[in-house]
């Protein structure tokens, strides 16, 4: 019945459902509000599977197609598609959109109808984003979604909130202004067109190419984010509540990696080459010296957004070793990430909910009285080492592999994420965890209650599952990665 | 006889509004204070008789006037109802304001009506003349707006000032008028274009007069470096007075420089071009840097207007037609978003307090999450942020100068909106992320609220959907040209 407008709707009925949850108003119909969220969450979660189920992964060409004119004037059109890079994507964030709207149930208590509908209206903008097939949409979503994110940071998070709200939004307005105006030369150096695949095979001169590769760098890597403009990140992190955390990290950052794939390896692929030296550098920059940065935190929610800064230069590590390898690689190591690092950020707000703290120093001896969540968190801690058999384990593995076949110095620095990221992980873990109890409020606190269990035995069950069997998503991904690769290794010069 | 009422046909919309003016000034006279409200009836129903006239006389194609002093044409139409709705609007936030602090006097309908007259007629100027008599009924009704409050010093100083710069750019405005006459022998817009792309040899008198013209144009701005009147006539003009003087008065300049410029000086663009990028740059620069140290919302948003106008004028300085299209459609979302940003003032303000103070705005979203949602669409839309209609207003402004190759010059723009952004989250953080230390409930009648929530949710919806506006300023300036 709605198999023409499929993509509509993953879009869509996200937006209605927040809107729907605002129309709730005050606290006092809070618990309304919260089985509305939820009802919206899972209606989103399951379009985006009927979604994949009708996904025919042996093509490369753009699926369920939507295309109507919007803007005449400057010929921007409501174009959507999916092809196999941005279908896990989507359904990641469906997926974790639910997580997010059960792990607010109980701890947000103050505005929630304004919380659940933040998180329903940013879910589907960014559905929109990965859903995007003209240049001036994708920007109206990739903005868009600033704000309700901005408005999460702020209005419920930490004591520093205001100064984070407003640093992540200003340095990725920033990057993403300066892409406006690439996009609008694309837009006449097309002869008239917003269409991102017309702009694939638009020829370019090489300084057009280096000045908008830059531009659109600095958009997506703040996003992503790369070093050294990541600096908004931790703060962004620490300040966020739990779920805003979790989106910021298991999605939003991956909006800016996607962004590498959709936009500047095909659109620019002669700067592509020519830089890939400088993207490859600030990636093992990140791998290495964030990884080391992570080490020295005393804060655990920091920890964790160092170490995703770290896990995300793998993942545009792979995307420029130009191999089809690489590229999975990182965005499987995107999907395991999108699991592993909202547990982490969940586990973290379970610990914090019951103690009010998220200093490392202030827990210790955490096994002796919550020995389930401990198992849970050994897991998680697991993954984000990248221990086999987790998720975590085979974008490394992919990445690795794939630099070696380009330089073995790539792969050599690259694999040091295998020991920093245990040194650092395991580290907290161990401090946190084990000993013996110092802090006595520890004593009091009450091991975790079914919907903890449950959020967290999903993504249990999501990082094993890709991490044993990755096949079906590689498999999802492959013609459209090839296809991808294709168009890079032809130039675009005149 | 019936040749002179055809020559008189295109104007019976301004006709029609000096007449009922004259008409309210008699009858309020004759009324008490009780009855004021008969001037503001009589007001909208002008503003709607009006509009049904230009309506239903709307040309599709250019036509001279009252021996070539007048021009009817779709531009001049569209902006006149727009004006209308503006100015109607305006009147609707005023009322309560105005009734609190004794002002609800047939005298500040009767001079908005005039400015709406003078606007009007500079709207649909096609000759120096008419240009200027618009422009200055428009300006007088201001000053006396701005005075309208005898008793504050702060609104008489305010209106002294304006009426001295005003009447120096009057004066500049004219001088270079004077030189254009010299060098083309002829005051009509059309004449002058004609001469002009002929070919002259007076090329000094002409840039001359060129600048004279551009400097007159940029203080009517209220671009920088001609700016200095505008943060102290916003703050110190009653709000109801500020509000008027913020939106409307934008889009009959946005004509005027237009009428001038594209019409009469269009084969001189690669002269009045490197001066509209100056004052584009510099108003972009110093209305959004000085605008972050404002405490005083109406001062801040004096800025924000001026780096607003820097921004139209990027569309204006591209010099075709889809510059000037976009360039109208900057300046009418920018009426929207401005009446939308000073309307919230007056409907927050009440009987002895004005809530035009950053901190007033603290905790809004406790008081009231509509309204303090109105209000934070709004400030997004100003920022430029989609999915609001002001990120398509910079859009089309940026894809205009990129596509005459001045890729530099989007790139500046887009950095000034960056420190833009800055001050308008500013307004969203203290609704929404501070305690409110004002918790009096909020008084505005529902006619207000009901308006306001339209002009709030019309910069979203125009921002899901802008190709309507978008189609009706490209149609407008590509058949009046």
């Amino acid at each position: 019945m709605f198999g023409q407008s499929i993509l509509s709707l993953v879009i869509w009925v996200p937006i209605l459902a927040g809107v729907a949850v605002l129309a709730t108003g005050s606290d006092r119909n809070a618990s309304l509000a919260r089985w509305i969220a939820l009802a919206g969450a899972l209606l989103g979660l399951a379009v985006a599977i009927l979604l994949l189920t009708g996904f025919d992964t042996a093509t490369s060409a753009m699926q369920f197609v939507e295309k109507a004119a919007w803007i005449p004037a400057f010929n921007v059109h409501y174009h959507l598609g999916v092809d196999g890079i941005s279908m896990p994507l989507i359904l990641l964030n469906s997926f974790i959109t639910v997580l997010v709207v059960i792990a607010g149930w109980r701890v947000i208590q103050d505005k929630v109808a304004q919380y659940m509908a933040a998180f329903l209206i940013m879910s589907g903008l960014i559905n929109g984003v990965f859903a995007s097939l003209d240049g001036i949409l994708f920007y109206v979503f990739f903005e868009g979604m600033l704000i309700p994110l901005y408005l999460i940071v702020g209005v419920w998070g930490g004591p520093n909130r205001v100064y984070a709200a407003f640093k992540f939004f200003l340095y990725t307005l920033l990057g993403s202004l300066l892409m406006l105006v690439s996009m609008i030369y694309l837009y006449f150096q097309s002869g008239g067109s917003f269409d991102i695949q017309t702009w694939h095979t638009t020829t370019l001169g090489m300084t057009a190419q280096t000045l908008m590769f830059f531009s659109f760098l600095l958009a997506f890597g703040v996003k992503v984010p790369m070093w050294p403009v990541h600096t908004w990140l931790p703060d962004a992190h620490v300040e966020a509540p739990t779920g805003g955390s979790v989106v910021l990290a298991a999605i939003t950052l991956k909006v800016g990696a996607y962004g590498f794939l959709r936009f500047i390896l095909p659109t620019l692929p002669d700067a592509s080459h020519e830089y890939a030296w400088f993207v490859i550098m600030l990636s093992l920059v990140a791998v290495a010296y964030i990884g080391l940065v992570a080490l020295a935190q005393s804060d655990m929610k920091k920890l964790i957004a160092y170490s995703s800064i770290a896990h995300m230069g793998f993942v545009t590590l792979g995307f420029f070793m130009f191999n089809p390898l690489g590229v999975e690689g990182g965005l499987v190591q995107m999907i395991s990430h999108g699991f592993v690092s909202a547990a982490l950020f969940l586990c973290i707000g379970v610990m914090y909910d019951r103690l009010h703290s998220r200093q490392i120093k202030d827990y210790g001896g955490l096994v002796n009285r919550m020995p389930v969540f401990a198992a849970f968190f050994m897991l998680f801690a697991m993954a984000n080492v990248g221990l086999p058999a987790t998720s975590g384990f085979v974008g490394e593995f992919m990445v690795i592999m794939a630099a070696t076949k380009v330089n073995f110095w790539f792969a050599f620095v690259a694999a040091t994420t295998l020991i920093l990221g245990a040194a650092y992980t395991l580290w907290m873990y161990k401090r946190v965890v084990f000993g013996t109890v110092t802090n006595p409020h520890v004593e009091e606190m009450s091991d975790i209650n079914a919907r903890e269990i449950l959020l967290l035995g999903v993504l249990a069950v999501c990082v094993l599952a890709m991490g044993l069997y990755p096949r079906p998503l590689t498999d999802t991904m492959h013609v459209s990665v090839v296809d991808l690769l294709a168009h890079v290794a032809q130039s675009k010069l005149p | 006889m019936s040749d002179f009422l055809t020559q008189f046909a295109p104007a019976l919309p301004e006709i029609f509004v000096l007449a009922m003016v004259s008409l309210i000034l008699v009858i309020d006279a004759a009324v008490d204070d009780s009855k004021r409200y008969i001037a503001y009836v009589l007001s909208l129903a002008t503003l709607a008789g009006a509009a049904f006239l230009t309506v239903n006389d709307f040309s599709t194609m250019p036509v001279l006037a009252l021996g070539g002093l007048f021009i009817d044409d779709p531009l001049s139409d569209v902006l006149k109802l727009f004006l209308y709705l503006t100015v109607a609007t305006v009147l609707v936030y005023s009322r309560d304001y105005l009734r609190t602090r004794g002002l609800y006097k047939g005298e500040f309908f009767v001079l908005a009506l005039f400015a709406l007259l003078g606007m009007m007629v500079m709207v649909s100027a096609s000759h120096f003349l008419t240009l200027y008599l618009g422009l200055e009924l428009l300006s007088l009704s201001l000053y006396a707006m701005v005075a309208l409050q005898r008793d504050s010093g702060v609104a008489s100083e305010a209106a002294m000032k304006y009426f001295v710069l005003g009447a120096l750019a009057s004066g500049m405005l004219l001088y270079g008028m004077s030189m254009l006459y010299g060098v083309t022998g002829s005051l009509a817009l059309a004449d002058i274009a004609q001469n002009l792309s002929d070919g002259t040899d007076l090329r000094i008198p002409l840039v001359f007069g060129i600048v004279f013209i551009v400097a007159g144009l940029a203080f009517k701005l209220g671009a920088v470096p001609f700016h200095m009147w505008v943060p102290d006539v916003y703050h110190g003009a009653p709000t109801a007075m500020t509000l008027f003087i913020g939106s409307a008065p934008k889009i009959a300049a946005f004509a005027f420089v237009v009428r001038i410029l594209g019409q009469g000086l269009e084969s001189q663009v690669s002269e009045w071009r490197d001066m509209l990028v100056i004052l584009a740059v510099l108003s972009m620069a110093v209305g959004n840097i000085a605008a972050i140290a404002q405490t005083n919302l109406k001062r801040m948003l004096a800025y924000s207007t001026i780096s607003h106008m820097g921004f139209m004028l990027l569309g204006i300085l591209a010099g075709s037609q889809n510059g000037y299209g976009s360039a109208m459609f900057y300046v009418l979302v920018y009426a929207l978003m401005s009446l939308g940003g000073f309307g919230m003032i007056l409907l927050l303000s009440r009987a002895g307090f004005e809530a035009d103070k950053l901190e007033d705005f603290k905790g809004l979203n406790r008081r009231s999450p509509w309204l303090a949602f109105l209000m934070l669409l709004l400030m997004f839309s100003m920022a430029g942020v989609p999915p609001t209609v002001g990120f398509y207003a910079k859009l089309s402004v940026l894809q205009a100068v990129v596509e005459i190759g001045y890729v530099w010059l989007a790139v500046a723009a887009v950095l000034f909106s960056l420190i833009g952004a800055f001050y308008y989250l500013r307004i969203v953080k203290l609704m929404y992320f501070d305690t409110p230390h004002d918790t009096s409930p909020i008084t505005a009648s529902p006619d207000t609220r009901i308006i306001m929530s339209a002009n709030g949710l019309a910069v979203l919806a125009l921002g899901i959907l802008p190709q309507p506006l978008m189609a009706v300023c490209m149609h407008a300036i590509g058949a009046s040209f």
